[in-house]
């Protein structure tokens, strides 16, 4: 089988590194073999793999040996539960310098030692929340990953954020074959979010690829630093996700997405009652002002 | 082939010999695939023409052959002015290797300035640590009493803060809390070389002075400080010392590089020389006043100045030419209450001298010219004092306000009619301009030499001579020493315009029985 390429988006703290890591424990458990590569200065999208947080990334490493030249891929790969391969790119400390270019700069390395040349089925790339400048659309660039899955939730941020990530998507598309695979709906609980993110996947263009309920169990194994997969193979959540791992292996839904304007995604919010209609007449008053007119 | 030990010859004529023509024609027919030369005549004609200008002109998102540099360039020249005083670029290597090189070519003096060599990981975890280092071991190695810094291109676009590091630097002991650092951010992409040599300046008067206010007092030393802003001609510093010291009138010249740029030689090398000192800038807010010499360039300095020092800066203009050398002397005069001497009374009546054993020749000839907006207005206002049509009038790195001014100018003079101002264009443009409206002359740096050739290939007719005044000068030896301000300069511009029109009269009546009916051994 040919090796996947794979990029997790989504907005800040929806759970992509949570749901990354129990879907690949899914895909490592179906024995395929997969490599997780952290696009976050921050570097926890390994942790419930490795049970630790990955101390030794790229630019880490790099900086103490004076330059990635220095480096080999020995250092910095590292293999956690069931034989995943993990990497983390690393990055300076909020405020300093420009972590952008440090996953351009950890990506290239990658390819340069042949890490992807080893004996791999998928490598999941997990980038930080907010695409923020060229350097976190590295993973998106010709050559590199081919699908894309946008984690998100019944939430109004969370949708907005899909839909700027489509928009990401589709200036890639046209100088390479980067597709979207599908949304993973990772609940929050809202009032039907299966139906509305299914309508929203609909108007993108493609399709809510899985639906995974809120599961308290999920918290209590990350807060032993494992997957669900790991911790618990038997409850119903570790199904949840190796179905997912399923759902993917098996994706033949991969398309060029069709963003929405605000205006559309707004109607869609309202329809669903997450957004309420809204007054025009009321814009820009102040209090005192309201205060008047009543 | 035809190259041996005994006879070396250079590119030229070497390459004009047949095994090498043969050779080339070789590689062209089997190797380029150029078009045939035909084409490529009809495309360089068609580059000539005024519908071709209009597209020049209709460019919107490209420059082809920039007249401007970029900041930290200034920056690092500002700081060569200062004594003992290192230039420091806080960035990438090869920018700074670009300045020493672009200096050095034009000045052909070894240029004394360091980079701390920001690589990849600087990139991602910013360029603190370089700073640090590089600091330590500027000052361990070279042995400065300063360290001017500024930034590449790389350090600003991942907002690298110096003002933070370099107290980081000081606090961590790698450098003494004492040792002078002063520091501006000079990112490529914004403003030019000029807006460098600005930053850089204020950068080094704010870290002196800022804190340093309470004990002084404007007019307190009774001199008068001048700033001269991006300049490469030595002579102008020099001039600008006589003129001073002739005057009698007690002065601070800001920032005066004119001594590690012409060092001597003699089995020693400087690598410092010179300069304004450190006491002169910390006595500078005592001052009458400030007088920058290339207002348009000294924005920040001005601000500073007014503000900080509460001085008037009173506005004057580049003393180029006659009557704006008069002015800046007679301002000098006003603030100080020194009268202007018989030897510059008597200079000036030289220069008038000259200027009418000249006028005739240089009467309604057509000049087109570009370089920094000071020099460009200062060229315009002294052309048109000498009778003289500036046509072309380019600046690059000006803008609109500027315009109005040299447009202000030339409406105030019978021999400015035919100007036209061009802010925000490129050689390239110019090249267009000189095609379809062909001036007599064309003033600037070296790189105008391009559109020299390129207007002599459409014909002799069409040649557009180049008259090198202005920065760089790479191709000539020497013109850096010379002087462009004071009646001195304006000797010096004059000698040079009217014997680049008699040798242009003497290369066109030089056909014997054709034109040397008009080739006069008298001029």
């Amino acid at each position: 089988m040919a090796l996947r390429q794979c990029a997790i988006y989504g907005k800040g703290g929806i759970g992509k590194s949570t749901t990354t890591q129990n879907l690949v424990a899914g895909l490592a458990e179906a024995g395929k073999k997969v490599m997780i590569v952290g696009c976050d200065p921050k570097a926890d999208a390994t942790r419930l793999i490795l049970h630790s947080k990955a101390q030794e990334t790229i630019m880490h490493l790099a900086a103490e040996a004076g330059s990635v030249e220095d480096l080999e891929l020995g250092d910095v790969l590292k293999t956690g539960y069931a034989n995943i391969k993990c990497v983390e790119s690393g990055g300076p400390e909020p405020g300093v310098g420009c972590a952008g270019r440090g996953v351009i700069t950890a990506i290239n390395f990658l390819e340069e030692e042949g890490a992807y040349e080893e004996d791999l089925d998928f490598v999941f790339y997990d980038v930080l929340g907010d695409v923020v400048c060229g350097g976190f659309a590295m993973p998106i660039r010709e050559n590199k990953a081919q699908e894309i899955y946008i984690v998100c939730s019944g939430e109004m941020m969370a949708m907005y954020a899909a839909n700027n990530i489509c928009k990401g998507i589709v200036k890639y598309v046209k100088s390479g074959s980067v597709r979207l695979g599908g949304l993973i709906c990772n609940s929050r609980n809202t009032d039907r979010e299966d139906e509305l993110i299914e309508a929203l996947a609909a108007k993108l263009g493609t399709q809510m690829i899985h639906f995974i309920p809120r599961d308290n169990v999920v918290q209590r194994a990350e807060i032993r630093r494992m997957t669900v997969i790991e911790y618990d193979p038997k409850h119903r959540q570790a199904d949840e996700y190796r179905t997912l791992a399923d759902k993917i292996i098996n994706n033949q839904n991969k398309v060029i997405p069709t963003p929405i304007t605000m205006d559309e995604l707004e109607d869609l919010l309202m329809e669903f009652g997450v957004l309420e209609e809204e007054d025009e007449s009321i814009v820009g008053r102040t209090a005192a002002q309201e205060a008047v007119a009543a | 082939m035809s190259q041996t030990v005994e006879k070396i010859q250079p590119s030229y004529p070497l390459f004009r010999e047949d095994d090498y023509t043969a050779s080339q024609a070789r590689k062209r027919a089997v190797c380029e695939e150029c078009h045939d030369s035909g084409k490529i005549e009809e495309v360089f004609q068609w580059t000539t023409s005024a519908e071709y200008q209009a597209l020049n002109f209709g460019r919107e998102a490209l420059t082809i052959n920039p007249a401007k540099a970029c900041q930290p360039l200034g920056a690092v020249l500002c700081a060569l002015g200062f004594e003992m005083t290192l230039p420091y670029v806080h960035g990438s290597q090869g920018c700074v290797a670009y300045f020493r090189t672009y200096f050095n070519r034009h000045f052909k003096e070894p240029i004394a300035c360091v980079s701390d060599s920001m690589t990849e990981d600087a990139a991602v975890f910013g360029g603190q640590k370089n700073l640090f280092d590089g600091l330590e071991n500027a000052k361990a190695l070279y042995q400065p009493e300063m360290i001017a810094v500024s930034t590449t291109c790389m350090a600003e676009v991942i907002g690298d803060d110096l003002s933070a590091f370099i107290s980081n630097a000081k606090a961590a002991g790698h450098v003494p809390e004492s040792f002078p650092v002063p520091f501006a951010h000079t990112p490529s992409f914004v403003g030019s070389h000029t807006t460098g040599w600005d930053n850089m300046f204020e950068g080094i008067l704010r870290y002196f002075t800022v804190n340093a206010m309470e004990d002084k007092r404007v007019g307190s030393n009774g001199k008068i400080n001048l700033v001269p802003g991006f300049e490469t001609y030595l002579g102008n510093y020099r001039v600008l010392h006589r003129m001073m010291r002739e005057m009698g009138v007690d002065y601070s010249l800001l920032s005066d590089p004119t001594e590690v740029l012409d060092t001597p030689a003699d089995g020693a090398y400087r690598m410092y020389a010179g300069g304004t000192t450190q006491a002169e800038v910390k006595d500078a807010p005592n001052a009458i006043d400030t007088l920058l010499l290339q207002p348009w360039q000294l924005v920040k300095t001005k601000k500073y100045v007014e503000t900080v020092w509460g001085q008037p800066a009173t506005p004057v203009n580049i003393p180029m030419g006659l009557e704006w050398t008069d002015a800046f002397l007679m301002k000098v005069s006003e603030l100080t209450g020194r009268p202007i001497p018989e030897s510059l009374t008597k200079e000036r009546g030289r220069l008038v001298d000259m200027m009418t054993d000249s006028h005739a020749w240089l009467h309604g000839k057509r000049f087109a010219l570009y370089g920094d907006a000071d020099f460009v207005l200062g060229m315009v206002k002294f052309l048109l004092e000498l009778g003289a049509e500036p046509t072309h009038i380019l600046c690059h790195h000006a803008g609109k306000r500027w315009k109005k001014e040299v447009e202000r100018l030339l409406a105030a003079s019978p021999f400015g009619r035919s100007g036209k101002v061009y802010p925000g264009a490129d050689l390239w443009h110019l090249r267009s301009l000189v095609f379809t409206d062909k001036p007599d002359f064309l003033i600037g740096n070296s790189y105008g030499k391009f559109i020299q050739r390129d207007t002599l290939h459409k014909g002799k007719a069409f040649e557009v001579p180049l008259i090198r005044i202005g920065f760089p000068i790479f191709d000539r030896h020497h013109l850096h020493r010379l002087t462009t301000l004071g009646y001195e300069g304006a000797m010096y511009i004059l000698t040079t315009l009217v014997n680049a029109v008699l040798e242009r009269l003497d290369d066109d009546t030089r056909e014997m029985g054709v034109t040397d009916f008009n080739h006069d051994l008298i001029r």
